[in-house]
């Protein structure tokens, strides 16, 4: 499938290593917030019993963050490494939100998660509880700037192309902060973290449980976990349709891919609840419709028509035509300074973008025939069987995490721990919300293929001019160094999950009925 | 609000503060783990040295990553020049940067020697390799790197990794290591006690003397051995930014121009020299103060470098008229205007809650602490 070029070495490795780091950043997310809601519990009622969970599981915390800061950097200098002529082309617009990360957020998390740990002798109790929040909210801001600028490479507003410098420079910071793209990716995301957290702290949980140790601990975790994560699931799936809909206005071949939908369906669209994609026929067989559900996600409206694959092929074919002449001009100006695009070639550079889609078939694009025109429009089309099952598997478990923590919520109220079969339950659902984080990105990041920035920039052409032996040699660092780190962290987890909290000072733990424990009131 | 002369200046000022950000604090960080090996002997005196980074070094990894962020943001050509053009020593960068945190954290999580004997290794390996790697990269840069531009803007480099180890950047990947040595155990030498203490105290009194030769050295290298870089044509301070367009020349004793023109800028080298003479008296007389002396040191280096090669940032060796400088390679003055706003606003809250922290952890990190295990220790 992949050939052993630059461009496919440099996407394989930008997504293993992204993907990789993805293991690590829901849960940071998640357990920095559930260690804070703990910690105030703690503050307000003072009971031992609450300081001891934060402990135990901040030292989990603990082991996570640091490969999140260790996958990290890696993935904030690829950028220069292997995308450089991406970095040249929109490093005026997307280095910034990256920068304001470190100043805002970044700087804030690290100092703070020291002192997390450090700091509990040190700290009187409520310092101590702001420390925990402060670590709470800069990553949180951390992932607010990065999905700023992720979500301008789905929806690049906000800027425009200067062939003075030869590149895409800031038109509207405004626009570029307030992208609609990046506000529901934002609280999607962060709710995806909070249930991969609240999932995390209840399966441990629920496994203490079955084994009758560290109740005390388990069984107040798993309260706060059940509640918490209820509202996180809600939540997820509710501003994932609201993503849904800024998908659909702005990125309508996306949308289009996911619903495997060929051609423009008049309105209101039905949602495809299952079928088989055929990428050659470009049909889908054996397909199971609900009527009128697309167009609700897509459009928020009845009348609507949501765009179908083939017209969209079309729509991009006008659009490479269109650029081509400003393609033509730029080259003859050659990064000369002090050009002034002429007033007749305006509306051409807004489709720059399209015209360098023939870059990938042929150098000199401005020749190019007309069945190189139709191929590199056909080019626009995503993997539509990847995107239309990583979507629905992705959604099932959203509804899947609703129910799962919906019960839990409801025993935890009743002050009951569930039965047996159904802590089990919770305790092998353990890697669900990692598995609908990976198809999340890879919804939101394939899916965008082949544009590294939408409509602007073709993936092929963002990368840097490196041999490709070099690509392949630190792919091959990447993947070594990676799985070497990801046994040793499992295997630390594991140990400190077996030894379990410390059995706090304030007399033995109770022993608990079977499936009915007792939630004293605090 | 400033012109876009006085934006592209402020800018090249803030990238060397964040230099100095990065190697002042990242810095002892860095010369810890190198000196780890030497300065610490048995599993308690190791667990010392990680302890008395423990509490900060994320903190301190993170000027390394607004470094990043900022050239990404202030100055996209040279970012992406200088790491795709580095790209094999950036990948040894990176690896030594994952290595770092993990084996901190890792290291103590188990008890069998073999385990922390192999994360100790792994430990030093994570100081030393981006200490060097750091200094021979800036080095590269005096001496011109190879490429250029095609029409579309596109850079085209022309070296590879073996290509950077000359002997003149070895020598500054040697100034690196040293400075960071010196770095890690003025840091040591005032967050332990005893023989730690003691030992570090020789060790950094010795790096800095070899600093002050080194640095002489690379001067003298400098002033005699290698060519420097002039724009010949006249400069569009206010123009757009795109490496075409002048026409630069190399000569002899180039890199030494700017002392001549702005005679202040001497301070920088002058303060390299007193800075690490003066942490060699500090360490060797047993003050605390030794961290002051040697962070002046490493802010007067890094500035000499920076004043050296003004106004250029990445002189291209093969294509000297495509050369990057402080005029023709930055963002767009919108994106440096509002960037500016965002460091005024924030890094004083950065340095205000940073000091804090420092102040909450101040004092040594003792054996008989770390036995006891009276709080999160690694």
């Amino acid at each position: 499938m992949f050939e052993l070029d630059v461009v496919s070495l440099s996407r394989l490795q930008f997504a293993l290593t992204a993907l990789y780091h993805f293991l690590f950043v829901p849960l940071t997310l998640g357990l920095a917030l559930l260690l804070a809601i703990m910690e105030s519990v703690y503050v307000m009622t003072g009971r031992e019993v609450w300081r001891e969970a934060v402990k135990f599981w901040g030292a989990l915390f603990g082991i996570n963050f640091v490969m999140g800061v260790a996958t990290g950097v890696t993935m904030e200098f690829q950028f220069g490494t292997n995308w450089a002529y991406y970095s040249h082309y929109v490093g005026d617009v997307f280095g910034t939100p990256l920068a304001i990360e470190g100043l805002m957020a970044f700087f804030l998390e690290a100092t703070f998660v020291g002192l997390f740990f450090f700091g509990w002798k040190r700290l009187t109790k409520v310092q101590h509880l702001v420390v925990t929040w402060l670590v709470a909210l800069g990553s949180n801001f951390s992932a607010l700037w990065i999905l700023v600028a992720n979500a301008w490479m789905s929806n690049p507003v906000g800027a425009v192309f200067n062939p003075q410098t030869m590149r895409m420079e800031v038109t509207s910071f405004k626009e570029v902060l307030f992208n609609p793209v990046a506000q529901s990716k934002f609280v999607h995301t962060v709710s995806a973290g909070y249930v991969t957290g609240s999932m995390f702290v209840m399966s441990i949980a629920a496994y203490y449980i079955l084994r009758k140790r560290h109740v005390e601990i388990a069984r107040r975790s798993l309260t706060v976990a059940a509640s918490f994560g209820l509202a996180s699931a809600l939540s997820v799936v509710v501003l994932g349709d609201e993503s849904g809909y800024t998908t659909g206005e702005s990125q309508k071949m996306k949308i289009a891919a996911i619903e495997a939908m060929w051609e423009t369906e008049p309105a209101p669209a039905s949602f495809t609840l299952f079928g088989l994609p055929d990428l050659k026929s470009e049909t889908t067989k054996y397909a199971i419709e609900i009527p009128y559900v697309l167009g609700i996600i897509a459009t928020r409206s009845l009348d609507k028509e949501v765009e179908g694959i083939k017209p969209l092929v079309l729509h991009a074919e006008e659009r490479i035509r269109n650029g081509l002449p400003g393609y033509k001009w730029i080259s003859e100006q050659g990064g000369r300074p002090n050009v002034v695009v002429p007033a007749a070639l305006e509306g051409s550079m807004r489709d720059l973008g399209y015209a360098l889609l023939l870059k990938r078939i042929r150098p000199d694009i401005e020749n190019a025939t007309r069945e190189e025109i139709v191929e590199a429009a056909h080019s626009v089309v995503p993997d539509v069987p990847v995107l239309f099952w990583s979507f629905r598997i992705m959604v099932a478990l959203g509804f899947y995490f609703i129910a799962l923590f919906g019960v839990a919520f409801y025993l935890s109220s009743r002050r009951r721990c569930g039965a047996p079969w159904f802590l089990k339950m919770t305790m092998f659902s353990l890697p669900l919300p990692w598995i609908a984080a990976e198809l999340g990105w890879i919804v939101a990041e394939y899916g965008r293929q082949p544009w590294i920035i939408d409509g602007v920039m073709p993936t092929f052409l963002g990368v840097s001019d490196v041999p490709a032996s070099n690509v392949a040699a630190s792919l091959a660092a990447f993947v070594l160094f990676y799985t070497a780190l990801a046994v040793v962290d499992v295997a630390l987890l594991v140990k400190y999950i077996r030894k379990g909290p410390h059995v706090p000072e304030s007399g033995p733990t109770p022993q608990p009925r079977a499936g009915a424990l007792p939630v004293a009131a605090e | 609000m400033f012109d876009y002369m006085t934006l592209r200046l402020i800018w090249w000022a803030i990238l060397g503060l964040l230099l100095v950000g990065f190697a002042v604090f990242d810095g002892f960080d860095l010369g810890v783990a190198m000196l780890h090996p030497f300065v610490a002997k048995k599993d308690v005196e190791r667990r010392v040295l990680i302890n008395a980074i423990g509490p900060v070094w994320e903190g301190n990894q993170v000027w390394f990553i607004l470094g990043g962020g900022a050239v990404f943001a202030a100055w996209p050509p040279l970012y992406a020049a200088s790491f795709s053009g580095f790209y094999l020593a950036m990948l040894l960068v990176l690896l030594g940067l994952i290595l770092r945190p993990v084996s901190i954290t890792f290291r103590s999580k188990r008890e069998e020697p073999r385990w922390r004997a192999t994360w100790d290794w792994l430990f030093f390996v994570s100081g030393a390799l981006p200490s060097l790697l750091f200094g021979v990269a800036f080095g590269n840069l005096f001496l011109g790197v190879p490429y250029h531009y095609d029409q579309w803007l596109r850079l085209i480099y022309e070296g590879g990794l073996l290509g950077l180890l000359r002997p003149f950047a070895l020598l500054c990947g040697l100034v690196s290591v040293t400075m960071l040595v010196m770095q890690g155990a003025s840091w040591l030498a005032g967050k332990s006690e005893g023989e730690i203490s003691e030992r570090a105290r020789r060790a950094g009194a010795v790096a800095a003397l070899l600093l002050v030769i080194e640095f002489i050295a690379a001067g003298l290298w400098i002033a005699t051995g290698i060519e420097g870089y002039r724009i010949e044509t006249e400069i569009a301070y206010n123009g757009p930014s795109t490496p075409f367009g002048k026409e630069v020349m190399i000569g002899a004793g180039e890199w030494l121009l700017n002392y001549a023109r702005q005679p202040f800028a001497a301070l920088a080298p002058l303060a390299g020299l007193l800075g690490a003479i003066g942490a060699s008296i500090l360490l060797a007389t047993g003050s605390r103060l030794a961290i002051l002396a040697s962070s002046v040191s490493i802010a007067g280096v890094v500035a000499t470098a920076g004043f050296s090669l003004f106004p250029f940032l990445m002189p291209s060796s093969s294509h000297p008229g495509q050369s990057l400088t402080v005029w023709d390679a930055s963002s767009s003055q919108s994106t440096l205007g509002l960037m500016l706003v965002a460091v005024i606003f924030f890094l004083p809250i950065i340095l205000a809650y940073t000091s804090w922290v420092y102040w909450v952890l101040r004092g040594p990190v003792t054996e008989a602490a770390i036995e006891r295990g009276d709080d999160h220790y690694y």
